[in-house]
């Protein structure tokens, strides 16, 4: 029955948001915390971000990680598309089973069984272990989520759009790059997004894979974070927040704009 | 071959070979290596195949893969059978609390009105987006002796300066770490199995004489199996092998097999009973995984 | 439903058709009242000031285009929208506040809302089982009801294992299981195709008679209105205008909106000229040289602005004049002709450029147009065909 939201389910909600989004909070505001005491409020300071710009190990590792997570997510984005379309568009062929495992299972697997066969993996094929066997690594996990999320766009798509391209005598690798590939873009860019955040924030399968020179910032931070907390990798914390949140916010506002404009081009076609 | 049936091989191929090259010859090797010896040389552990050895030579080493492994890892004097014991019970419990946790905000959202909903789902996923090894992080200074939590309850005058509560280093904190990581991934599945529900169907139970909470069973639970299903194992199977989660907020008695691998191959640097402890584990863990690929498969090919 | 059935309640239909009038009858008790009801959904007001008896064993059709507020009546009375205003009651009790649950009424969904992880046999039993009715006694009924809509062979299945017709069947049996007061029909054969609509159409009618229940249909097909009902409610904009038996709606609309959204129509204004006992003159604004002479009473007074509703079937189309041309006629050119088979309609246009349809039977079967296009052609009608709307 339409009555809008009940008691209980307003609560739920408001509940579960409280959960989620209080530990995020406190930690943001105790970066701005004076004391070194990660617990004990002594006024307000930025000292801890200072801090963070002059250590220039986790100012590398960030540029690491950073780079890692671009190409990773850049290569898995167009694995993990083409995937899609074997898995929505292909029916039925030799190995399919084992492909669609292939995909499904690193969803799940546990991370530590992952890194370490990757790390067994570069050993038994004896390449320098680095930056390099991060990315592999990284595309290989990556790319099974962005193939999930673009094939939940492909199965929604209407194929007679694709047809229709052919039929008007388009061949079909230009079918897919001005008329698949623009309708599913929105599914695309989350999937690189997805691989994006996923690949920096691994922590697991990149301390599996890498060598001697390449740490990433998960890497940096988990290893201080052992030694006990600090203010400084709050500091850390929150500009990596603010930086994600940014960009989604950016990225919502956009879609929104986008899906107004449209939403009054209608209206206007309508009225007209 | 003409050019069509060429571009469409390769789209097939390309993926296929990077998942065989890097996803299932991987864990060939876990499993080869899991049969082999620790050694004091690079690689650590033997024997080494060497095809240029000769055929002769590959047989010797053949014979030299043994399974004493596992036996090492199955014996009742070491801890990894307790380890297995305790992850799938921590996993399995987390699994439980994350449904009873994420079913009524997803079971919300789906009610809310059509237009809030976006943002809603945005809000759940938002801090998905932020790191997993922050959103631990930030439960260590909620949840240590003289931590966030602690000075709360002591200026709310329930618990004595003198003895706060010891949740920091215990079961407790990792279950709170598992259920608050991975609740995203129960509440979406969940939500995408509500939200699709037709909700006339709930008018056409109320109109047959059905009360709403038993509407409620009836109804709306049964059609949401798939996404409970679906929630439920993947949170369950990563949440088996957890590392990070028990390492920081787990005590030294949390037993935990992602943690035992971990030190077993970075302090002990024993790749080869590693290996074992990797088999092993996915041997526990393959049957809901292939479980799993169903729920995925008939969820996104619709078979 | 049944050959045997149509046969045994051939006759008796007939019959309590012909007499069944309870409102004519102003010693009988309405089984259904609605009192002063207003539904308001924000600023939108669906249902207003509106007051409406139904009686028991009638089968009753709300009528009107989409939006009019006919699925908010129908819904208040189910119990998933309660009124703002007024009152609802259903053999004399206040239904108002009376979750869905517990009201003996039932409905049946346009989209059938069958249960898709339940058999047919289970979704006709739930309602039984929700009563708490014995196992023996759930399965004789199901059993009952899986046959009086000949879906017995099916009872296994699941939802989506059957045609788009047995899931209209089904939906029919579940919300008939219970026996309601009242079944609740909420565009029910929309999803079906013309040949089976129009069978089922007939079908339900011999169920309802069959069982003795009051239906309340919502459809915005009037050919399934006309059909089924005994009386029929056209709707718009969250008031009755018209509640009435089908053939007075249609023969007798008391409105334009009545006359234009019930069959087809021609609607032409005109001047009153006279008016008499029984009989009223009215000069056509389209025609200002004719008069139009209409068999009715009328309130309307000489010099009043009227419109005339004519319907196709009722006007004659010749080539050659009929014997007086002043008076309910008028004459044009054949601009269009739609052949359909059993009818063609012949649009004629007046002089002053506006048009009239008129349907011809086509008695014999046609090798050549008798009438063609750019034919000069008389249009004429009897008194008692036209309606003169006053509003």
């Amino acid at each position: 029955m339409r009555k809008g939201l009940s008691w209980f389910n307003v609560t739920s909600i408001a509940l579960g948001f409280a959960f989620l989004y209080i530990p995020i909070i406190l930690l943001v505001v105790y970066s701005f915390n004076a004391s070194r005491l990660v617990t004990v409020w002594a006024g307000f300071s930025t000292h801890w971000y200072w801090q963070l710009f002059q250590n220039e190990q986790l100012l590398d590792a960030a540029w690491v990680t950073l780079r890692v997570a671009f190409i990773t997510a850049s290569v898995a984005t167009v694995l993990g598309t083409m995937a899609a379309i074997t898995l929505t568009r292909y029916g039925r062929f030799n190995g399919r089973m084992l492909f669609s495992g292939m995909i499904y299972a690193p969803l799940v697997m546990p991370e530590v069984i992952t890194g370490l066969s990757l790390l067994l993996l570069f050993v038994a094929v004896n390449i320098d272990r680095g930056f390099w066997t991060i990315t592999l690594a990284h595309i290989t996990f990556t790319m099974c989520f962005v193939c999930v999320v673009v094939q939940s766009r492909l199965v929604t798509f209407d194929r007679s759009l694709e047809e229709a391209a052919l039929d008007l005598g388009c061949p079909p690798l230009k079918t897919f790059l001005v008329v698949t590939l623009p309708i599913i873009l929105p599914a695309v860019i989350s999937g690189w997004m997805l691989a994006f955040t996923l690949s920096l924030d691994d922590l697991v399968i990149a301390s599996f894979t890498t060598g001697p020179g390449a740490t990433t910032l998960p890497m940096r931070i988990y290893s201080q974070v052992r030694l006990g907390v600090t203010p400084e990798i709050n500091a850390a914390c929150t500009l990596l927040i603010a930086i994600v949140t940014v960009v989604v916010i950016i990225t919502s506002i956009m879609t929104k704009r986008q899906e107004m404009e449209r939403q009054k081009a209608e209206r206007l076609a309508a009225a007209g | 071959m003409t050019g069509k049936a060429r571009g469409r091989w390769l789209v097939v191929a390309i993926p296929y070979l990077w998942l065989l090259a890097l996803f299932l010859i991987p864990f060939l090797i876990v499993f080869k290596i899991s049969l082999s010896q620790d050694a004091i040389a690079q690689p650590p552990y033997t024997p080494v195949f060497d095809l240029a050895a000769g055929w002769e030579a590959f047989k010797q080493s053949l014979g030299e893969l043994s399974i004493d492994n596992y036996g090492y890892v199955l014996s009742w004097d070491n801890e990894f059978i307790e380890a297995y014991g305790s992850s799938l019970w921590i996993a399995g419990i987390s699994t439980v609390l994350l449904l009873l946790v994420g079913y009524p905000i997803a079971y919300a959202m789906a009610r809310a009105p059509k237009s809030i909903r976006p943002t809603l789902l945005m809000l759940v996923i938002l801090p998905f987006w932020t790191s997993f090894l922050i959103r631990v992080y930030a439960w260590i200074g909620i949840l240590s002796p003289e931590g966030l939590l602690n000075q709360l309850l002591i200026a709310l005058g329930i618990l004595s300066p003198d003895a706060p509560l010891q949740i920091l280093a215990t079961d407790t904190a990792v279950y709170i770490g598992i259920v608050y990581s991975y609740l995203p991934f129960m509440i979406l599945p969940l939500y995408s199995a509500l939200e699709k529900m037709d909700e006339t169907l709930l008018e056409a139970a109320a109109d047959l004489g059905c009360p709403p909470l038993s509407a409620f069973w009836k109804i709306t639970w049964p059609l949401s199996l798939p996404g409970v299903f679906a929630g439920c194992l993947l949170c369950f199977i990563p949440a088996v092998g957890e590392f990070v989660i028990p390492d920081l907020l787990g005590g030294s008695d949390t037993l935990m097999i992602g943690k035992v691998l971990w030190t077993e191959f970075s302090v002990n640097r024993s790749w080869t009973v590693s290996s074992a402890v990797a088999v092993l584990l996915l041997l526990v863990l393959v049957v809901p995984i292939v479980f799993y690929q169903n729920v995925q498969q008939r969820e996104l090919e619709g078979r | 439903m049944s050959a045997g059935v149509a046969e045994k309640t051939q006759k008796t239909i007939g019959g309590i058709r012909r007499k069944f009038a309870p409102w004519n009858d102003p010693s009988a008790v309405p089984l259904i009242r609605f009192q002063n009801v207003t539904k308001r959904f924000g600023d939108f007001i669906a249902i207003e000031n509106l007051s409406l008896d139904i009686y028991e064993r009638e089968f009753f059709a709300l009528l009107g285009p989409s939006g009019c507020g006919k699925t908010t009546l129908m819904r208040m009375l189910a119990g998933f929208e309660e009124p703002n205003e007024g009152r609802i009651t259903l053999a004399g009790e206040d239904l108002v506040g009376t979750p869905p649950y517990r009201r003996p009424v039932n409905m049946m969904f346009q989209s059938y809302a069958l249960f898709p992880h339940m058999s047919v046999w289970d979704n006709i039993a739930f309602g039984l089982r929700q009563d708490g009715m014995e196992k023996g006694a759930v399965a004789a009924r199901v059993e009952e009801m899986l046959k009086l809509v000949k879906l017995g062979q099916f009872a296994k299945r699941k939802p989506h294992q059957l045609s788009g017709g047995q899931r209209q069947r089904v939906a029919l049996a579940r919300s008939l299981a219970k026996r309601p007061k009242v079944l609740l029909l909420d565009e029910p054969l929309g999803a079906l195709d013309k040949k089976l609509r129009e069978e089922t159409q007939f079908e339900l009618m011999d169920l309802q008679m069959e069982l003795g229940m009051t239906f309340l249909i919502v459809t915005h097909d009037q050919e399934e209105a006309m059909t089924v009902a005994d009386r029929i409610a056209v709707m718009n904009h969250g008031k009755l205008v018209q509640v009435d038996q089908p053939a007075v709606i249609y023969e007798h609309p008391n409105s334009r909106y009545v006359a234009d959204f019930v069959g087809d129509v021609n609607i032409l204004d005109a001047t009153v000229v006279s008016v008499e006992p029984g009989l009223v003159t009215v000069r056509p604004v389209a025609a200002p040289d004719r008069l139009f002479r209409i068999a009715q009473e009328c309130p309307a007074k000489a010099g009043d602005s009227v419109a005339i509703a004519l319907r196709p079937e009722k006007l004659r189309v010749e080539l050659d004049p009929p014997a007086d041309t002043s008076v309910n006629c008028l004459s044009g050119e054949i601009w269009d002709i739609g052949y359909l088979g059993d009818l063609s309609i012949y649009h004629v246009e007046l002089p002053g450029g506006s048009r009239v349809k008129a349907a011809k039977p086509n008695l014999t079967r046609m090798v050549e147009r008798p009438i063609s296009w750019e034919d000069k052609v008389y249009v004429s009608f009897s008194p008692d065909a036209g309606v003169v709307l006053t509003s």
